[in-house]
């Protein structure tokens, strides 16, 4: 009985030491745009994972759909 | 690459809040949130300006400066980010950003005031690129498709510009010359003061500095 005892305040005591470390780890690292979805969604004109690519796209979409300067002159 | 940014064209601006209503389709944000709004000067009298803002993604963001849990972080392309996981709704960022970018649902894990939601200039948060666990939090990741935010691409005037830096300056710098005004909008001269934007250039005689 006394060994019961011991055993259910030796447990009570120490149930804090099983609490998980709580200290903060700051934001995740993301994978780069560049890199793609993997998925089919994605704009054609580029190739999912080539940063060159990527950069251009971005550029020509950006470029000609939005500079009307350049699209009609 | 230079850095993604938006500039809106407040000469162009026409207030329909089409890129306020893109944004929240896109993302399917929820109710009380936006991402991005429309901001009207001497609204109703003629000559008013209107511009679209969002999170502009600063290049010394006072969001991240403050941040006690340290959740925002930058990507390579000059996008400011956040992770949710990490974000405990204290809403420093909120008080700290000069154009009201970090909004707070209403409903959420805190109950009155949710997680941290701003514009992602369409680049989504730290989950895997066009997950679905990304999309829920974050929305849709348009940038790792090879497409820019879907406010400007959408703008029916093409008043708000977005992409890089320097394709974004390129066009900007196209239409002011184009039209002879508009540079005063924005810069160091609106800031500080110049014969462009309508105000003295230097200091009247006898002004201390």
């Amino acid at each position: 009985m006394m060994r019961l005892l011991i055993v259910a305040a030796a447990a009570s005591l120490l149930v804090a030491c099983g609490e998980k470390p709580q200290t903060a780890t700051g934001a995740r690292s993301d994978a780069p745009a560049y890199t793609g979805t993997g998925k089919p969604y994605a704009e054609k004109g580029w190739k999912q994972g080539d940063k060159a690519s990527w950069e251009s796209q971005l550029k020509a979409r950006g470029a000609n759909g939005q500079n009307e300067y350049q699209r009609t002159n | 690459m230079a850095r993604m940014k938006f500039i809106c064209d407040a000469e162009r601006c026409i207030e329909c809040n089409g890129c306020v209503t893109a944004c929240k389709n896109e993302h399917e944000v929820p109710w009380g949130v936006n991402r991005r709004r429309v901001v009207t000067l001497n609204d109703g009298i003629p000559g008013e300006k209107s511009v679209s803002v969002a999170c502009m993604h600063c290049s010394d963001a006072p969001c991240m400066a403050v941040c006690p849990v340290n959740c925002f972080y930058r990507t390579d392309e000059g996008v400011v980010l956040h992770d949710k996981d990490v974000c405990i709704g204290c809403g420093y960022c909120s008080y700290a950003c000069p154009f009201g970018a970090p909004q707070f649902p209403a409903q959420g894990t805190f109950g009155v005031r949710g997680k941290m939601d701003k514009c992602t200039f369409c680049a989504g948060g730290p989950e895997a690129n066009g997950s679905q666990a990304e999309f829920e939090k974050y929305g849709r990741n348009r940038l790792a498709e090879g497409k820019l935010p879907v406010c400007a691409e959408m703008c029916s005037t093409k008043a708000l510009l977005a992409g890089d830096g320097d394709m974004v300056a390129d066009i900007f710098r196209t239409r002011v010359l184009k039209r002879g005004k508009g540079a005063e909008v924005w810069g160091w001269g609106t800031a500080y003061g110049s014969r462009q934007a309508g105000q003295p250039a230097k200091a009247p005689e006898g002004a201390k500095s």
